[in-house]
């Protein structure tokens, strides 16, 4: 087992800043950030969000690949069309993992289908407009949907065809909704962009226009949870269990209906801040819901995160409810925890996942006494690592400016404040604070690496340095840290596990990763004779 | 068998992936070579996703990562930086640079830029540096492999080099055993032999001692220096013109003589591929396989009774597909419905449907279909995704095809199996 304490961190970052050119290792020293002693309270500025650099291997991916591919892609009754050549719909087909179950073999499921405009060379040169409409009216023919979403790729801005002028057109033609996103890959630097403009659409096609209130009496949204390796079916079930209505997720098992009626929920609980706080805010603005930030990755922070739910609506029933249900849920738990940390316990670990794993898988780590000695995101911005307070002094630049910002005001008709600031101010000192998001970096121990957008050359150098007991990335990065004898376990689609949500998904990650770091096959690595090369040929010598 | 094309504004469920994806791997499979997409990040992530899904392996392809600067005013400041920090971080011996419908579309000049990035850097020790167009919106994978072939020998071979090989062989989008068995029949015909790609090594490696940030293995460049030296080259498949074939461009240009055979599949398509290496080489078929000929003929005179009559739907590359529908004909299957790319797996479906084969043969993606209509999936081809060692899977040759048949055979008789109303352990 290694032991990261004799690591000099801050030598470390200069040993791997040094390979590069001096223009570079500016940069990169600005993405790479030592942890300070909790204590202090002080949180590093990072740099984050910014262009990745050309020719540097990188994690990220594109815009499309963050609206199509993460947002919209979990809703089963949305038809999505990729409009484009044929590369992009392919590579977005179900490669998320994301699960869904409708409620009849009747109801309409468009995840395992890919449609794709194929744009070909003349469409290039003509435009691709005319393609785009026949292609709606064909999807509308085949299966009759109640939503189709146009995805433009890469060239549909460079060459001028209007997604959303299309989209109008058909709108009115058909009957049914149809919206189109402007989410080409070359926009913003990562598919974090591609998130802000789904959320962008979501809010402004959908959202709101199906007013009917259920007459459950705690009704909720969950946003950010997309439901890899079935983990939205756990926190469903659980919420069930306590008696939380939910209104819909943000898009985890989704459906279009739940999208247009969740302006009727009076809490907006955030799983995944990065890719869906613009939805929490703009709701909150028009609709008067308050947010507030979950996470039901991790025993403690699942049993939290109900607490907080039954805190904020403040019945004793409830409240009481909720802890019968975890403290049930606890006990199976605390038997695993027990019996794994026994194996686990000292044993290290990196995360460079991202906008939120990164954050919420240390609480897994921790409950089997593992250390992560290092974490960063993938497409994170400044506020995921420090905390929402930095907002206002974060720069807008360019990549950021070329995406829209929605100017959402109050609905005359529909705003209705879920919370008098009395109300707020006596949940503020029960602990419960609305929009409300401290950040990764206060997570981490004192002399932990923080590193934004993380390169292929920075994963080798922390690997050889710390060889940590396992490596959580996702599958571009999987069989490189294989290849260093290190177990890598993704956290973008669970290796083909999961779920690993809630209590239940606690535990089975617990045994996946006892499973990893406790495994006899890296031992192999080495054969007996490359061990002790003088035994050869000695057998039969005498 | 009918040929079916249909005219339909939208693809659902698209059979082909795009023209950089084949050109990566063609680069993947070349001494110290790493590929280049002069694009959005997006397509060297998702293509490096979607070939690791299928080779468990790392594969590293880097980008110039364009912005919407770059979109609006071109992408060479972008593509000069990828150069110089891939040469700085990983000093490979190739950079293999290709074009995306991106970089194709506001009409950057890939040729031009590395030209100009040659001048600039005279001096400095540079890599070679091959450019291909890749626009996905033209072709379709097997398209951007090919052309990337094309592309490598025509920028690196000279007639100035001195003879290193005998052959040429370009034998197209094949396993990583099936390159491994390409090489060991090669060498026990003992013909001096240059495959091209080969990344039985770079994209099926062994576990690793020490990490190497370069993929090991691959066609040497040596050798695809020196191809225009060679007596001959052979195309495996016999879907491309000698137009837009290596081997015809260096029929045309070093006089190389231009040979081609279907993928050896099967018993009548191995025998003409291992004649063509016994001309070749003026040396008998070794024992070896004249012994695994003999095995698989054994092979099929046994497992025949459950094969005879059954119905197939094959779908994949055109050059895969003409060698299983050449093998299932000699055991008595009946191709019912294949596909290259001249349709969706939408068209597939309605056709399997309607036609109710035995089996389905092809790459995972016909997972939907065999699972809405409860036929089974042989899988086969590009990608494979949903099962464990499909990068593996060895098809060519007497012994590639004895695998592929006793594979065949067992679906078959798992379906008698398991539908029958005892269950029967003797089938």
């Amino acid at each position: 087992m290694s032991n990261p304490l004799k690591i000099n961190p801050q030598e470390l970052k200069e040993e791997i800043v040094k390979d590069y050119s001096a223009k570079v290792a500016r940069k990169r020293s600005k993405q790479i950030v030592l942890s300070q002693a909790k204590e202090k309270g002080e949180v590093p500025e990072i740099m984050a969000n910014v262009r990745t650099i050309p020719g540097i291997i990188t994690q990220r991916g594109c815009t499309y690949a963050g609206c199509k591919g993460v947002v919209l892609g979990p809703t089963r009754d949305i038809l999505n069309i990729t409009h484009g050549p044929v590369g992009c719909g392919y590579y977005s087909w179900l490669t998320r993992r994301n699960q869904t179950l409708p409620d009849s073999d009747d109801d309409a499921n468009f995840m395992t289908y890919c449609f794709t405009t194929d744009m070909q060379e003349n469409e290039i040169v003509f435009g691709g407009e005319k393609k785009l409409k026949k292609a709606v009216q064909e999807a509308y023919d085949l299966f009759k949907p109640k939503a189709i979403g146009i995805f433009s790729t890469c060239p549909v801005g460079l060459i001028g065809d209007d997604v959303h002028a299309v989209a109008k057109e058909m709108k009115e033609k058909l009957g049914i909704n149809v919206f189109g996103f402007s989410c080409e890959g070359y926009k913003g630097v990562s598919q974090s962009a591609g998130h802000h403009i789904a959320n962008n659409q979501l809010f402004k096609h959908v959202i709101g226009l199906d007013d009917r209130v259920s007459p459950a009496k705690y009704k909720i949204n969950l946003l950010g949870e997309y439901n890899i390796g079935g983990d939205a079916f756990e926190i469903e079930e659980l919420l069930k269990e306590c008696g939380i209505e939910l209104i819909s997720t943000f898009s985890g098992n989704s459906t279009y209906g739940r999208f247009a009626n969740s302006h009727t929920a009076d809490l907006n609980t955030v799983m995944c801040y990065r890719s869906i706080n613009y939805v929490a805010d703009m709701m909150h603005k028009k609709y008067g819901i308050p947010w507030i930030k979950v996470n039901f990755t991790g025993a403690a922070a699942t049993a939290k995160s109900l607490q907080k739910i039954a805190a904020y609506f403040g019945d004793q029933k409830l409240i009481a409810r909720v802890d019968r249900v975890v403290k049930e849920k606890l006990k199976a738990v605390e038997q695993a925890q027990a019996e794994i940390k026994a194996r686990c316990q000292g044993k290290t670990a990196m995360l460079f996942v991202g906008g939120s794993r990164a954050h919420h898988y240390q609480e897994l780590f921790r409950e089997i006494g593992m250390k992560v000695v290092a974490a960063g995101y993938e497409f994170a911005h400044r506020d995921d690592y420090e905390g929402r307070r930095v907002l206002p002094s974060i720069k807008v630049d360019a990549d950021s400016r070329n995406i829209e910002e929605l100017h959402v005001e109050k609905d005359p008709d529909k705003f209705k404040p879920r919370v008098t600031e009395a109300g707020q101010k006596q949940l503020a000192e029960q602990g419960l604070n609305f929009a409300e998001y401290d950040g990764l970096i206060p997570e981490m121990e004192a002399g932990t690496l923080i590193i934004d957008d993380i390169t292929h050359h920075e994963t080798e150098k922390m690997i050889e340095a710390y060889k940590p007991d396992v490596f959580c990335a996702g599958i571009k990065e999987k069989y490189i840290i294989q290849k260093m004898g290190i177990p890598c376990k993704q956290l973008h689609s669970y290796d083909y596990g999961g779920p690993y949500a809630g209590f239940q998904g606690a535990v089975n990650f617990y045994r996946e990763i006892d499973r990893m770091v406790n495994t006899r096959i890296w031992k192999f690595i080495k054969s007996p004779w490359q061990l002790s090369p003088q035994l050869i040929g000695k057998l039969g010598d005498s | 068998m009918e040929k079916t094309i249909i005219d339909r504004p939208a693809t659902r469920n698209s059979c082909v992936l795009c023209a950089p994806l084949g050109a990566s791997i063609v680069f993947q499979g070349i001494e110290g070579c790493l590929p280049l997409l002069h694009g959005s990040q997006g397509c060297a992530t998702y293509i490096r996703r979607y070939l690791i899904s299928h080779f468990r392996e790392p594969v590293d392809i880097a980008s110039s990562n364009f912005s919407e600067e770059s979109a609006i005013f071109g992408g060479k400041e972008n593509l000069k930086k990828a150069l110089s920090n891939l040469i700085t971080q990983y000093q490979p011996r190739l950079i293999g640079v290709a074009s995306t419908c991106l970089s194709e579309t506001i009409g950057d000049d890939v040729r031009a830029i590395l030209k100009e990035y040659r001048k600039e850097n005279q001096g400095s020790p540079l890599p070679e540096m091959v450019n291909v167009s890749t626009p996905s919106y033209h072709g379709s994978h097997w398209d951007g492999f090919w052309k990337t072939v094309l592309a490598v020998v025509t920028q690196l071979s000279s007639q100035e080099e001195p003879v290193r090989q005998r052959l040429n062989v370009f034998p197209g989008l094949v396993s990583t055993a099936d390159l491994r068995h390409l090489r060991e029949i090669f060498t026990d015909f003992g013909i001096s032999f240059s495959i091209l790609p080969d990344y039985a090594d770079s994209l099926d490696s062994d576990a690793w001692d020490n990490y190497h940030s370069l993929h090991e293995g691959g066609t040497p460049l040596s050798e695809i220096r020196a191809m225009g030296r060679a007596e001959f080259s052979l195309d495996l498949g016999q879907a491309l013109t000698a137009e837009d074939s290596a081997s015809g461009y260096l029929a045309k240009n070093s006089g190389v003589t231009r040979l081609s055979c279907g993928w050896p599949v099967g018993i009548n398509e191995s025998d003409a591929f291992f004649r063509l290496l016994s001309r070749i080489s003026s040396q008998p078929v070794p024992e070896k396989y004249r012994q695994e000929r003999s095995r698989l003929l054994d092979a099929y005179y046994d497992g025949h009774k459950y094969m005879f009559g059954k119905r197939a739907v094959v779908y994949g590359s055109p050059e895969m597909v003409a060698a299983i529908v050449s093998m299932l004909k000699e055991i008595g299957v009946i191709p019912v419905f294949c596909s290259t790319a001249d349709t969706d797996f939408a068209g597939i479906e309605e056709r399997v449907i309607e036609l109710r084969p035995d089996f389905l043969i092809g790459s995972s993606k016909g997972y939907q279909i065999s699972r809405k209509t409860g036929i089974p999936l042989l899988r086969a081809g590009f990608p494979i995704h949903d099962r464990f060692g499909g990068q593996r899977e060895l098809l060519l040759g007497y012994r590639g095809t004895q695998r592929f048949f006793d594979h065949l055979v067992n679906v078959v008789i798992a379906g008698v199996q398991d539908s029958s109303p005892g269950g029967y352990a003797y089938v």
